[in-house]
Protein backbone atom coordinates (compact mmCIF):
# COMPACT_ATOMS: atom_id res chain seq x y z
CA UNK A 1 0.00 0.00 0.00
CA UNK A 2 3.19 2.22 1.03
CA UNK A 3 4.66 1.75 -2.38
CA UNK A 4 1.39 2.18 -4.22
CA UNK A 5 1.19 5.64 -2.79
CA UNK A 6 4.81 6.14 -3.64
CA UNK A 7 4.20 5.79 -7.19
CA UNK A 8 0.85 7.68 -6.98
CA UNK A 9 2.52 10.90 -5.52
CA UNK A 10 5.42 10.62 -7.86
CA UNK A 11 3.56 10.14 -10.87
CA UNK A 12 1.72 13.29 -9.44
CA UNK A 13 4.94 15.34 -8.75
CA UNK A 14 6.98 14.17 -12.11
CA UNK A 15 3.81 14.83 -14.39
CA UNK A 16 4.55 18.59 -14.78
CA UNK A 17 8.66 17.70 -16.05
CA UNK A 18 6.53 16.22 -19.15
CA UNK A 19 7.54 18.65 -22.33
CA UNK A 20 4.60 20.24 -23.65
CA UNK A 21 3.42 19.60 -27.24
CA UNK A 22 4.90 21.71 -29.89
CA UNK A 23 2.22 21.45 -33.07
CA UNK A 24 3.05 24.88 -33.90
CA UNK A 25 6.15 23.41 -35.29
CA UNK A 26 5.35 21.46 -38.35
CA UNK A 27 4.03 24.35 -39.78
CA UNK A 28 0.79 25.29 -41.18
CA UNK A 29 -1.09 23.64 -44.10
CA UNK A 30 -1.19 26.13 -46.98
CA UNK A 31 -4.40 26.58 -49.28
CA UNK A 32 -3.83 26.01 -52.93
CA UNK A 33 -4.12 29.05 -54.83
CA UNK A 34 -6.53 28.05 -57.43
CA UNK A 35 -9.06 28.15 -54.47
CA UNK A 36 -8.88 31.87 -54.68
CA UNK A 37 -9.31 34.44 -51.52
CA UNK A 38 -12.98 35.19 -51.14
CA UNK A 39 -12.11 38.85 -51.86
CA UNK A 40 -13.52 41.16 -54.34
CA UNK A 41 -10.02 42.08 -56.13
CA UNK A 42 -10.61 39.21 -58.22
CA UNK A 43 -9.58 38.28 -61.92
CA UNK A 44 -12.86 37.34 -63.50
CA UNK A 45 -12.89 34.52 -65.69
CA UNK A 46 -12.06 31.71 -63.59
CA UNK A 47 -13.92 29.54 -61.24
CA UNK A 48 -12.33 29.82 -57.64
CA UNK A 49 -11.33 26.11 -56.71
CA UNK A 50 -11.47 25.10 -60.16
CA UNK A 51 -7.59 24.25 -60.66
CA UNK A 52 -8.12 23.29 -64.76
CA UNK A 53 -10.22 26.94 -65.05
CA UNK A 54 -7.47 28.98 -62.86
CA UNK A 55 -4.50 27.36 -64.61
CA UNK A 56 -5.85 28.05 -68.12
CA UNK A 57 -6.73 31.44 -66.56
CA UNK A 58 -3.44 32.02 -65.61
CA UNK A 59 -1.74 30.84 -68.87
CA UNK A 60 -4.08 32.84 -71.02
CA UNK A 61 -3.35 36.03 -68.94
CA UNK A 62 0.44 35.01 -69.59
CA UNK A 63 0.27 34.81 -73.02
CA UNK A 64 -2.01 38.18 -73.61
CA UNK A 65 0.14 40.33 -71.12
CA UNK A 66 3.47 38.92 -71.95
CA UNK A 67 3.74 37.55 -75.29
CA UNK A 68 3.19 40.42 -78.42
CA UNK A 69 4.23 37.97 -81.05
CA UNK A 70 0.46 36.51 -80.41
CA UNK A 71 -1.34 39.76 -80.99
CA UNK A 72 1.25 41.18 -84.01
CA UNK A 73 1.69 39.79 -87.49
CA UNK B 1 0.88 22.94 -64.70
CA UNK B 2 4.91 22.53 -64.82
CA UNK B 3 6.61 25.12 -62.40
CA UNK B 4 5.80 28.95 -62.29
CA UNK B 5 9.39 30.27 -63.10
CA UNK B 6 10.80 34.21 -63.41
CA UNK B 7 12.79 34.80 -67.15
CA UNK B 8 14.60 37.98 -67.72
CA UNK B 9 15.10 39.12 -70.91
CA UNK B 10 18.42 41.24 -70.52
CA UNK B 11 18.12 42.55 -74.22
CA UNK B 12 15.19 43.91 -73.46
CA UNK B 13 15.70 45.40 -69.35
CA UNK B 14 16.38 48.79 -69.66
CA UNK B 15 17.18 48.74 -66.01
CA UNK B 16 13.95 51.61 -64.81
CA UNK B 17 13.31 49.34 -61.66
CA UNK B 18 9.65 49.27 -62.68
CA UNK B 19 9.72 45.60 -61.36
CA UNK B 20 11.32 46.67 -57.90
CA UNK B 21 8.92 49.54 -57.46
CA UNK B 22 6.19 47.57 -58.24
CA UNK B 23 6.86 45.01 -55.64
CA UNK B 24 8.05 47.32 -52.61
CA UNK B 25 4.42 49.03 -53.31
CA UNK B 26 2.10 45.75 -54.09
CA UNK B 27 3.72 44.37 -50.89
CA UNK B 28 4.12 47.23 -48.50
CA UNK B 29 7.98 45.72 -48.25
CA UNK B 30 9.74 48.37 -45.65
CA UNK B 31 13.04 50.06 -46.06
CA UNK B 32 16.26 48.09 -46.51
CA UNK B 33 14.27 45.02 -47.83
CA UNK B 34 14.33 44.46 -51.30
CA UNK B 35 12.60 40.85 -52.78
CA UNK B 36 13.80 42.19 -55.65
CA UNK B 37 16.31 44.66 -57.31
CA UNK B 38 18.05 45.46 -61.02
CA UNK B 39 21.90 44.35 -61.13
CA UNK B 40 23.51 45.90 -64.47
CA UNK B 41 27.12 44.29 -65.92
CA UNK B 42 29.42 46.36 -67.05
CA UNK B 43 27.69 49.45 -66.03
CA UNK B 44 28.77 52.44 -67.83
CA UNK B 45 30.01 50.73 -70.68
CA UNK B 46 28.65 50.50 -74.00
CA UNK B 47 26.57 47.66 -74.41
CA UNK B 48 25.72 47.56 -70.74
CA UNK B 49 23.49 44.50 -69.69
CA UNK B 50 20.74 44.68 -66.72
CA UNK B 51 19.26 41.99 -65.19
CA UNK B 52 15.98 41.66 -62.53
CA UNK B 53 16.77 39.64 -60.01
CA UNK B 54 14.45 37.97 -57.56
CA UNK B 55 14.20 34.71 -55.55
CA UNK B 56 13.83 31.86 -58.60
CA UNK B 57 11.88 29.29 -56.58
CA UNK B 58 14.37 27.03 -57.69
CA UNK B 59 13.41 23.29 -58.17
CA UNK B 60 16.45 22.19 -55.72
CA UNK B 61 16.92 24.98 -53.15
CA UNK B 62 19.58 25.51 -51.11
CA UNK B 63 17.77 27.44 -48.61
CA UNK B 64 15.45 24.80 -48.30
CA UNK B 65 18.26 22.10 -47.77
CA UNK B 66 20.63 24.62 -45.08
CA UNK B 67 17.33 25.64 -43.06
CA UNK B 68 17.63 24.18 -39.88
CA UNK B 69 14.24 24.77 -38.58
CA UNK B 70 12.25 23.46 -41.90
CA UNK B 71 10.35 26.74 -42.45
CA UNK B 72 10.54 26.45 -46.17
CA UNK B 73 8.10 24.63 -48.12
CA UNK B 74 7.14 24.60 -52.17
CA UNK B 75 3.71 24.80 -53.23
CA UNK B 76 2.29 22.49 -55.95
CA UNK B 77 2.83 25.44 -58.81
CA UNK B 78 6.25 24.62 -57.50
CA UNK B 79 6.96 28.45 -55.33
CA UNK B 80 9.26 28.51 -52.61
CA UNK B 81 7.51 30.15 -49.77
CA UNK B 82 8.50 29.94 -45.66
CA UNK B 83 6.86 30.32 -42.95
CA UNK B 84 8.03 32.99 -40.74
CA UNK B 85 5.93 32.04 -37.33
CA UNK B 86 8.77 29.00 -37.67
CA UNK B 87 11.96 31.26 -39.34
CA UNK B 88 14.17 32.03 -36.50
CA UNK B 89 16.06 34.46 -39.03
CA UNK B 90 19.39 33.04 -38.50
CA UNK B 91 20.47 33.65 -41.77
CA UNK B 92 21.60 30.46 -43.60
CA UNK B 93 19.40 30.53 -46.39
CA UNK B 94 21.18 34.07 -47.50
CA UNK B 95 24.43 32.87 -47.16
CA UNK B 96 23.74 29.69 -49.44
CA UNK B 97 21.34 31.48 -51.64
CA UNK B 98 23.06 32.40 -54.99
CA UNK B 99 20.85 35.36 -56.15
CA UNK B 100 20.70 36.84 -52.66
CA UNK B 101 17.16 36.47 -52.37
CA UNK B 102 16.29 36.61 -48.57
CA UNK B 103 16.19 39.57 -46.97
CA UNK B 104 16.08 40.10 -43.53
CA UNK B 105 14.57 43.62 -41.88
CA UNK B 106 16.70 45.11 -39.05
CA UNK B 107 14.05 48.13 -37.76
CA UNK B 108 13.75 45.78 -34.59
CA UNK B 109 15.07 46.27 -31.24
CA UNK B 110 19.30 47.43 -31.66
CA UNK B 111 18.69 46.77 -35.29
CA UNK B 112 18.03 43.08 -34.51
CA UNK B 113 18.35 40.70 -37.71
CA UNK B 114 14.23 39.91 -38.08
CA UNK B 115 12.88 37.32 -39.78
CA UNK B 116 13.51 36.36 -43.19
CA UNK B 117 11.63 37.76 -46.29
CA UNK B 118 11.96 36.89 -49.67
CA UNK B 119 10.15 37.31 -53.27
CA UNK B 120 6.94 34.91 -52.80
CA UNK B 121 5.86 34.86 -56.63
CA UNK B 122 3.38 36.85 -54.92
CA UNK B 123 1.88 33.98 -53.96
CA UNK B 124 1.38 35.27 -49.89
CA UNK B 125 1.93 32.51 -47.06
CA UNK B 126 0.98 29.59 -45.19
CA UNK B 127 -1.44 31.83 -43.48
CA UNK B 128 -5.22 32.12 -44.78
CA UNK B 129 -5.36 33.36 -48.72
CA UNK B 130 -6.10 37.23 -49.06
CA UNK B 131 -5.87 37.48 -45.43
CA UNK B 132 -4.60 40.49 -43.69
CA UNK B 133 -2.75 38.26 -41.63
CA UNK B 134 -1.04 36.71 -44.95
CA UNK B 135 -0.78 40.60 -46.29
CA UNK B 136 1.19 41.81 -43.02
CA UNK B 137 3.66 39.10 -43.36
CA UNK B 138 4.22 38.11 -46.69
CA UNK B 139 2.19 40.32 -49.06
CA UNK B 140 -0.41 40.29 -51.49
CA UNK B 141 -1.11 36.78 -52.75
CA UNK B 142 -1.94 37.78 -56.77
CA UNK B 143 -2.19 33.80 -57.96
CA UNK B 144 -4.99 33.07 -55.52
CA UNK B 145 -6.59 36.40 -57.30
CA UNK B 146 -5.69 35.05 -60.41
CA UNK B 147 -3.12 37.14 -61.27
CA UNK B 148 0.80 36.74 -62.30
CA UNK B 149 3.48 38.92 -59.85
CA UNK B 150 2.73 42.18 -59.85
CA UNK B 151 6.58 42.96 -61.05
CA UNK B 152 6.57 41.21 -64.52
CA UNK B 153 2.59 42.28 -65.26
CA UNK B 154 4.37 46.34 -64.49
CA UNK B 155 7.12 45.47 -66.58
CA UNK B 156 6.97 48.05 -69.05
CA UNK B 157 9.22 46.53 -71.86
CA UNK B 158 8.24 42.97 -71.02
CA UNK B 159 11.65 41.99 -70.28
CA UNK B 160 10.83 40.00 -67.01
CA UNK B 161 8.48 37.11 -67.72
CA UNK B 162 6.58 35.28 -64.98
CA UNK B 163 4.36 32.50 -65.01
CA UNK B 164 4.10 28.56 -66.02
CA UNK B 165 7.90 27.73 -66.83
CA UNK B 166 6.92 26.04 -70.16
CA UNK B 167 4.94 29.27 -71.01
CA UNK B 168 7.77 31.98 -70.73
CA UNK B 169 10.39 29.54 -72.18
CA UNK B 170 8.22 29.53 -74.83
CA UNK B 171 8.02 33.32 -75.35
CA UNK B 172 11.99 33.97 -74.71
CA UNK B 173 12.72 30.91 -77.27
CA UNK B 174 10.22 32.81 -80.23
CA UNK B 175 11.81 35.96 -79.09
CA UNK B 176 15.31 34.87 -79.57
CA UNK B 177 14.58 33.36 -82.66
CA UNK B 178 12.82 36.66 -84.48
CA UNK B 179 15.86 38.49 -83.31
CA UNK B 180 18.15 35.98 -84.31
CA UNK B 181 20.34 36.41 -81.57
CA UNK B 182 20.65 37.39 -77.86
CA UNK B 183 21.11 33.48 -76.64
CA UNK B 184 24.73 34.58 -76.27
CA UNK B 185 23.89 37.30 -73.80
CA UNK B 186 22.95 36.18 -70.42
CA UNK B 187 24.14 31.71 -69.85
CA UNK B 188 27.08 30.33 -69.34
CA UNK B 189 29.45 32.02 -71.78
CA UNK B 190 28.46 35.38 -69.75
CA UNK B 191 29.33 33.49 -66.69
CA UNK B 192 32.36 31.27 -67.23
CA UNK B 193 33.87 33.04 -70.30
CA UNK B 194 33.51 30.59 -72.62
CA UNK B 195 32.79 31.69 -76.44
CA UNK B 196 29.25 30.80 -77.34
CA UNK B 197 27.79 31.07 -80.60
CA UNK B 198 26.87 34.58 -81.97
CA UNK B 199 30.09 36.48 -79.99
CA UNK B 200 32.51 38.04 -82.09
CA UNK B 201 36.20 36.14 -81.53
CA UNK B 202 38.29 38.12 -79.37
CA UNK B 203 35.79 39.47 -77.74
CA UNK B 204 35.03 39.71 -73.65
CA UNK B 205 32.48 37.37 -72.54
Amino acid sequence: MKHLLLIIAAAALLSACGEKVQTGAAGKQDAAAYNGTGKPFVDAGWKPGDKTSWELHLKARGQNSQNEYSRTN
Amino acid sequence: MARMKFVCDAERCIECNGCVTACKNEHEVPWGVNRRRVVTLNDGVPGEKSISVACMHCSDAPCMAVCPVNCFYRTDEGVVLHDKDICIGCGYCSYACPFGAPQFPSQGTFGVRGKMDKCTFCAGGPEANGSQAEFEKYGRNRLAEGKLPACAEMCSTKALLAGDGDMVADIFRNRVLQRGKGAEVWGWGTAYGSRQAGQPAGAKS
